[in-house]
């Protein structure tokens, strides 16, 4: 089967752009921040496309008005500048807001990780998963592709919750061929099924973790990969269900580690479980990342190259 | 006495009960911001009492009522009263303010019948309104959006975005109304950035300006009527000249009065003052 190579907002994007044609409850508003597909539906949609300007905390407000109308809104920007410089309005507005009245609103980040690997730190988003997962009410998706990406604009326009989208600005390939191979309800999909070591990742680390465990099945090691593309609300039961068939759990993330991020998610479930099982997280230590260079470069950088993983996955099947 | 001012007249009376009400809250509830509450009373009396705006008690939802945000929500303690009086909720409700299982907060939020939104946080609320206010020009629903600004709460960024954005999409269904009490928490606000001249801000920004005594009743009911049915393309604001802690002298003249607490024994003697 052929693998395409898309970006994430450019699908999402298109299929809004088909939705809106017959649910004239769909607005998309814009922080100056666009796509080549957005283009033609803001030429289409002028009465239902708003581009605020580089606002990102009116971005916010301008969207909760609009929801608290009965619009479906989704709220376009870079996601560091989205979650981070629009915090506090996603918490009052949003986050707060939608415990008492139904609001759907979609924050669509696009950026996750170092997709803006060369833009350098400012552009750089490690912390998004640790500080909207600590906002209640708030519904998180983080996928891998964009056939999942795909997937959401149907639950996006149906459960009529606010949600996070932390999308990848890069173009990546397909992980999952059709639509129905990932459960939105389950929240991850073992990728995988493997043994003794389990990687869990989220968004663009899950393609490393897939392609590891593609080298090391040459080499008779057969890996567990879960990825999770929605860290809130997902099964935790079914999640550790699947994890407590290993021995050891490594999480996988382009996002600081012991802060709350996708590794604290992981831990978290091990120890509602009473789970002895060990865990190593990888991700970014506590300090931001200046270094200039590719994404692979920067991974180098940081220990979270495909060596890198593969000597921690090794260490952990020696000392069993 | 024609028909006009007896609902000036009876204005006057409401203004003065609220004003009242609003001490005998901060009896009971420490924690008000009473100072606050007390500049905002005439804007409530004659958008309510005045029938500016239009709400119906019965149906929190209905889709013609105008919305009301009310952004400086630390001065929204005076509207207890009110939305009780119109039967928002039960009038006993007011003794139970920020006490255990009460929904009547020393900070109003959403939960309260009769609050469209939450702000305890300043300066969200003009950006919320101008999702609304778009949002019922797309809907094609013909009624406005009303928000109370504090000037303090003017030094918020988010406050100028939603400015610059009114302006400039022509939100002539949004009516805004700072209650300019001079006042933010620590100093009066000319000592700590100078809003003024304020109407040419919002002028520059594309907006129609007027500016009354927040306190005069019948000049606050004149131009709030106007706005309400003014045509110009253009969102309005009125600049309301309050005084922070009107009818409570030692408030009125203490730069500090955002934080003072009236001590519970002084107010009944207050009350009785109140003219």
């Amino acid at each position: 089967m052929k693998i395409e190579i898309k970006a994430m907002r450019d699908v999402f994007i298109e299929e809004i752009y088909h939705r809106m044609h017959d649910d004239n409850s769909i607005f998309f508003v814009s922080a100056d921040f666009g796509s080549p597909k957005l283009d033609i539906l803001r030429e289409k949609f002028k009465d239902r496309f708003l581009n605020v300007g580089i606002a990102e905390q009116n971005l916010i407000n301008i969207s909760t008005g609009l929801a608290l109308e009965g619009f479906t809104v989704y709220a376009y920007a870079i996601a560091p500048f989205l979650t981070m410089r629009a915090y506090e309005q996603i918490r009052v507005n949003v986050a707060l807001h939608s415990q008492l009245k139904e609001i759907n609103i979609n924050l669509i980040g696009v950026g996750a990780g170092l997709s803006y690997d060369v833009s350098g730190p400012t552009h750089h988003c490690l912390e998004d998963i640790t500080i909207m997962r600590t906002l209640p009410n708030l519904i998180i998706f983080s996928p891998s592709d964009w056939v999942l990406a795909q997937k959401f604009v149907d639950y996006s326009i149906k459960v009529k919750k606010p949600k996070y989208l932390r999308f990848d600005g890069k173009p990546l390939p397909q992980i999952y061929h059709h639509p129905e191979e990932a459960d939105l309800v389950n929240g991850f999909k073992e990728l995988n099924k493997g043994e003794k070591v389990c990687v869990v990742a989220t968004g663009y680390m899950t393609h490393k973790a897939v392609k590891i465990a593609n080298l090391l099945i040459d080499r008779y090691i057969n890996i567990g990969v879960i990825d999770l593309f929605i860290l809130k609300p997902f099964k935790e039961e079914l999640l550790f269900e699947l994890l407590n068939k290993y021995d050891c759990v490594i999480t996988l993330e382009e996002g600081f580690i012991n802060k709350g991020g996708l590794d604290s998610l992981v831990s978290g479930v091990l120890d509602r479980q009473n789970s002895n099982l060990r865990l190593k997280r990888m991700g970014f230590e506590d300090a931001y990342v200046f270094d200039m260079g590719s994404r692979e470069h920067l991974h180098k950088l940081n220990h979270l190259d495909e060596e890198s993983i593969i000597k921690v996955i090794k260490d952990f099947l020696q000392e069993l | 006495m024609g028909p006009h001012s007896d609902l000036i007249e009876f204005l006057k009376q409401k203004a003065l009960w609220v004003r009242k009400e609003t001490l005998r809250i901060h009896k009971i509830a420490q924690e008000t911001r009473v100072a606050s509450s007390l500049s905002a009373v005439e804007i409530f009396v004659a958008l309510y009492y005045g029938k500016i705006i239009k709400f119906d008690p019965a149906n929190l939802k209905w889709e013609n009522r105008d919305r009301f945000i009310i952004s400086k929500g630390h001065g929204a303690i005076s509207l207890y009263p009110i939305l009780a009086d119109f039967g928002f909720f039960e009038k006993q409700e007011l003794c139970k303010v920020g006490k255990e299982g009460s929904f009547l907060g020393c900070i109003p939020d959403c939960i309260i019948p009769g609050f469209e939104t939450t702000n305890g946080s300043l300066g969200h609320g003009l950006g919320v309104a101008c999702g609304i206010s778009l949002a019922l020009k797309r809907k094609g629903v013909g009624e406005k959006v009303f928000v109370l600004l504090g000037d303090g709460e003017l030094f918020e960024g988010a406050i100028w975005e939603a400015i610059m954005f009114a302006g400039e999409h022509k939100l002539d269904n949004l009516i805004a109304v700072v209650d300019n009490n001079k006042v933010c928490m620590l100093d009066y606000c000319k000592n700590v950035l100078d809003l003024e001249p304020l109407d040419e801000k919002f002028r520059i920004f594309k907006w129609k300006v007027e500016i009354v005594n927040g306190h005069d009743i019948s000049q606050l009911y004149n131009a709030l009527m106007a706005l309400r049915d003014d045509i110009d393309s253009k969102p309005k604001v009125l600049i309301a000249n309050t005084i922070k802690g009107k009818g409570v002298p030692s408030l009125e003249t203490d730069s500090l009065s955002h934080t003072r607490n009236i001590k519970p024994e002084e107010i009944d003697l207050l009350i009785e003052g109140l003219k």
